[in-house]
């Protein structure tokens, strides 16, 4: 493709120097050009959430960012969330209580709940099937995914 | 002692136990690789031009200008490749079309070069030109004796069972059983409707992918999203003209199936493509083009009409079911029979008949999908016991239970029922759902809406085909189990690993999945018909038996004692029963046998599912099936109630709690058969209420994610209440039976009596969209 232009990106915390066209999404650049290919591609217009990332700690759509438009932000993708060594608890949650079966949404859903709990800790059932329900499954009927994130609510606080 | 007595007696508690998935750290980190996340040195991308008319003939495609396309290293069209048929039951499709194209999105060429925006762009630089044919797009027109005839060789594909006359029908199934023509004067009740299914659309998360790459023989390696390596190996073998020997298919992690990744999806022509340009290619779906290219759920009509005496015994039934095959016939051979054989229910009916068919149309082609027809023929049959229990002034349940199979009871065709659990489901659904108090009313309903409760019985199977594992015991006496077997999802490879793991005392992480590869697994059917736990899983359990029977040779030997008085110790460890000094770990066992003493230690199980009785030809009318479903599976029963609340104003009905019934013969795994229930139900809340793929004229217009709505968190009930019913099956691994279809078969119907208990309104056409809740709320109003 013609009119590539250099483009700088923080993922994960690292600094990356790619080429991308203007039209070139953030979710091409992650998966063809920077193999992060734990972010996934399941329809590719923004409407089931599996390439959610987060920007400046926000989810968005990797498939709906421009990889252009990505520059100034710190972006955190599935494989940015473990710390240590350590899997986040949102990830051993998930695992712990089976809200996950073919996986190919739950990257996206993970970092889906990760934002959620990050701007409101202690969520309540509703709260959680309203914020995910933009993050489709098709195997688990949801409910494993919500004690998962249930699980996790108030966990700060010790409230749990 | 027997064998089976000490298994009795002592099974070993990761038996039942909920562990979490072996490969949950893997999917939760964003690790785990599926088929498109695989790059192979020098790949190529390939994409495939999708027919523009669901019917028309190919005048000519010129595909100069695309090969003359900077970086396109090869366009293939239908005449490029080898003339050979692929097809399940009757070869009837070219990995490309040739000369006519049968539905909207049918592939007609490909392209491979060396990314995708340039493969893209070379699809639009070839021309093609089509002469329209008028397109088939109704079941009923298609057995019409004027309609266009979309096959016109149809009696030239091979088969492997009777077509019939109709040309555009795919096949034709008749049951009969009893006297149903004088049955009707017995009645005191009769009720007759006619029901309306949707095409649903499988919706797998992962779209339809393969990387392909020939070696220096010539031998084809595929990676690829694929429910069965072996089916992909073979299809993909019959396409290129090659033997089996010269194809090697690797599943990868595959992003769900449910039926829509059995047969071939993408792989002969990604192989072709591999071939064509002596290079590994990938080919991955974007979403539009699974949804118009690949398969679907049977829409389809039918007709059914049920009559009881007036104290509820059912006397009679008929039934004429009429499925939407699309373009080509897939698994559509089968997947009408097993419509016919369900349609009876799980309940005494002395007196039945019903015909099936599978027509050919100019929509894409119908499969496998979850329950295989049965949730097709169950919401016509479980909507009309409920309209049948409302004109007999009877509980719906009662009803169901008055004629519930018992142990003595043949199944439909006269087959044997191996457990009768049937009533048990009911009584356990009738009792956790409060059911009696719901149903007089119980709850008071938000404003502007109406509360109601529903249920639905279900019957189906778990079974079906070859199976084979091998467990090799290690040097440093861990096990690698390799069945073959893939893991779609739904969880099977822990389920396999606590089998091995439970037959010989070891922990899970002791226990070695190895991935699903031609080259090295043993021969593995695919993943469906509820057949993994059960089929598979019978054939895990005895090949570790086979590994636990070696190992007591052995130790015997050392020990100087009778086998049978060995036992397995925890971890890994072989003993003298009682005697706990007595004790040898794996480790010795497999370095005497490797280096001293017998050789490897691999233990090995194959066997084909096989029924214990056939279809009974003497008590009925038999016409017109292939092999299933006489030798499907044993059978499984289930009972589902679903509490809705309907928004009298706007029709919009949601589904607030659901409570599923099921007989498992034993669950390995707790929690991962609760999750198998729970996204069965969520899955089939969409079939009732919001999915349907559309045509117009042919052409799909709903082909995105946006425009065809599958649930989201918010539109699935959080509280689903598996209960689960566990009466060890003798045939089975740990008496365990699968249930990943027949969570599915009963939350149509159980949803559509909710809706009619709310507001007194029957839908009989799905989904239950506003629209149609409102008009049938209206209808009942005016008969009022």
């Amino acid at each position: 493709m013609t009119d590539k232009q250099a483009v700088t990106l923080s993922i994960n915390g690292d600094p990356y120097e790619v080429l991308a066209a203007p039209r070139q999404t953030l979710l091409q650049v992650l998966r063809e050009q920077l193999s992060l290919t734990g972010t996934k591609c399941a329809c590719n217009n923004g409407v089931c959430g599996s390439c959610t990332v987060l920007a400046d700690g926000l989810p968005m759509r990797a498939c709906l960012m421009l990889a252009v438009a990505a520059t100034d932000r710190e972006i955190t993708t599935i494989e940015g969330l473990e710390a240590d060594g350590e899997l986040h608890p949102v990830q051993q949650a998930i695992i712990d209580h089976q809200g996950l079966q073919c996986g190919f949404c739950t990257p996206g859903m993970v970092i889906a709940a990760k934002a959620l709990l990050d701007s409101n800790p202690n969520p309540t059932l509703n709260e959680i099937r309203e914020e995910l329900s933009g993050n489709l499954c098709r195997c688990t009927g949801y409910v494993k995914i919500a004690d998962a994130v249930l699980s996790l609510a108030g966990a700060e606080r010790g409230q749990n | 002692m027997s064998t089976n007595m000490a298994e009795n007696q002592q099974i070993n508690p990761i038996i039942g136990a909920s562990v979490p998935r072996i490969e949950g750290p893997e999917k939760a980190t964003g690790r785990a690789v599926y088929t498109d996340d695989i790059t192979r040195p020098g790949m190529l991308h390939a994409a495939l031009l999708g027919s523009h008319y669901p019917h028309a003939r190919i005048l000519s495609i010129d595909t100069s200008r695309a090969k003359a396309l900077p970086g396109v290293k090869a366009v293939l069209t239908g005449a490029d490749l080898p003339l050979n048929y692929i097809g399940m039951f009757i070869k009837d499709q070219l990995p490309l079309a040739r000369d006519k194209v049968c539905y909207s999105g049918e592939p007609v060429a490909a392209v491979a070069a060396v990314d995708l925006a340039t493969a893209r762009q070379a699809l639009r630089l070839i021309e093609m030109e089509y002469e329209e044919l008028e397109p088939v797009t109704d079941v009923e027109e298609a057995l019409e004796p004027d309609a266009p005839v979309i096959h016109e060789k149809r009696d030239e594909y091979p088969t492997m069972y009777e077509l019939p006359e109709e040309p555009n029908a795919i096949c034709f199934t008749e049951f009969m059983e009893g006297d149903p023509n004088t049955a009707w004067d017995k009645c005191d009740a009769i009720v007759e409707d006619e029901y309306l299914v949707p095409a649903q659309y499988h919706m797998y998360m992962e779209p339809s992918s393969t990387v392909a790459e020939v070696d220096g023989s010539g031998k084809v390696t595929l990676w690829s999203s694929t429910q069965g390596v072996a089916r992909s190996q073979m299809y993909t073998a019959l396409a290129l003209g090659l033997p089996m020997s010269k194809v090697r298919v690797i599943a990868p992690r595959i992003g769900g199936g449910f039926g829509g990744k059995c047969e071939f999806t993408n792989q002969p022509i990604t192989a072709l493509l591999a071939q064509a340009t002596g290079r590994p290619v990938k080919l991955t779906f974007s979403r539009e083009d699974d949804m118009t290219m690949m398969k679907r759920r049977h829409g389809g009509k039918i007709y059914m009409k049920t009559g009881a005496k007036k104290d509820g015994t059912l006397v009679a039934r008929d039934c004429r079911i009429i499925l939407d095959g699309g373009a080509y016939a897939d698994e559509s051979p089968e997947v009408s029979p097993v419509a016919a054989f369900f349609s009876q229910g799980p309940y005494r009916i002395p007196n039945m008949r019903v015909e099936a068919w599978s027509v050919y149309t100019n929509l894409s082609r119908a499969s496998a999908f979850r329950g295989f027809g049965n949730p097709q023929a169950t919401f016509a049959s479980e909507s009309q016991l409920d309209d049948l229990a409302d004109q007999l002034g009877m509980d719906p349940l009662e009803l169901r239970l008055n004629n519930a199979l018992e142990q003595d009871d043949k199944f439909f065709c006269g087959k044997t029922i191996e457990k009768a659990t049937m009533r048990a489901c009911l009584e356990k659904v009738r009792d956790a759902s409060g059911w009696a108090a719901k149903r007089s009313g119980g709850r008071p309903a938000a404003p502007g809406k109406k509360r109601g409760i529903g249920m639905a019985g279900m019957s189906h199977i778990s079974g079906l085909a070859g199976a084979g594992a091998n467990v090799l015991l290690n040097e440093d006496g861990s096990v690698t189990l390799n069945c073959g077997a893939v893991d779609i999802g739904q969880g099977s490879d822990t389920i396999f690993t606590q089998i091995v793991a439970g037959a010989l005392a070891l922990d899970m992480d002791q226990v070695n999945f190895a991935a699903p590869d031609t080259d090295s697994s043993p021969y593995q059917f695919q993943t469906s018909a509820s057949r993994n736990t059960y089929t598979i899983g019978r054939a895990v359990k005895k090949a570790s038996d086979d590994v636990r029977d070696q190992i007591y040779r052995h130790a015997g030997e050392i020990l100087e004692c009778d086998t049978n008085d060995l036992e397995l110790r925890q971890g890994g460890v072989v003993g003298v029963k009682g005697v706990p000094d007595a004790a040898l770990p794996f480790i010795a066992i497999a370095g005497r046998a490797l280096w001293q003493e017998g050789g490897p230690i691999m233990g090995t199980h194959n066997w084909l599912y096989t029924p214990q009785d056939r279809m009974d030809p003497k008590r009925m009318l038999l016409r017109g099936f292939a092999l299933m479903p006489d030798g499907i599976g044993i059978f499984t029963f289930g009972a589902q109630v679903a509490e809705v609340e309907v928004d009298e104003v706007t029709g919009q009905v949601e589904v607030l709690e659901y409570w599923a019934a099921h007989d498992v013969g034993k669950a390995i795994n707790k929690t991962s058969v609760e999750g198998q229930i729970e996204g069965g139900i969520v899955q089939m809340l969409g079939y009732a209420l919001t999915e349907e793929m559309l045509w117009d004229n042919g052409r799909m217009i709903n082909p995105t994610m946006m425009d065809y709505k599958i649930p989201g968190m918010a539109d699935a009930p959080y509280k689903i209440h598996s209960l689960l019913i566990e009466e060890a099956e003798e045939s089975a691994p740990f008496g365990a039976k699968g249930v990943g279809e027949i969570c599915a078969v009963g939350p149509a119907p159980a949803i559509a009596n909710a809706i009619k208990n709310a507001v007194g309104a029957r839908v009989a056409q799905i989904p239950a969209t506003p629209e149609r809740v409102l008009t049938a709320m209206q209808s009942a109003d005016d008969a009022d």
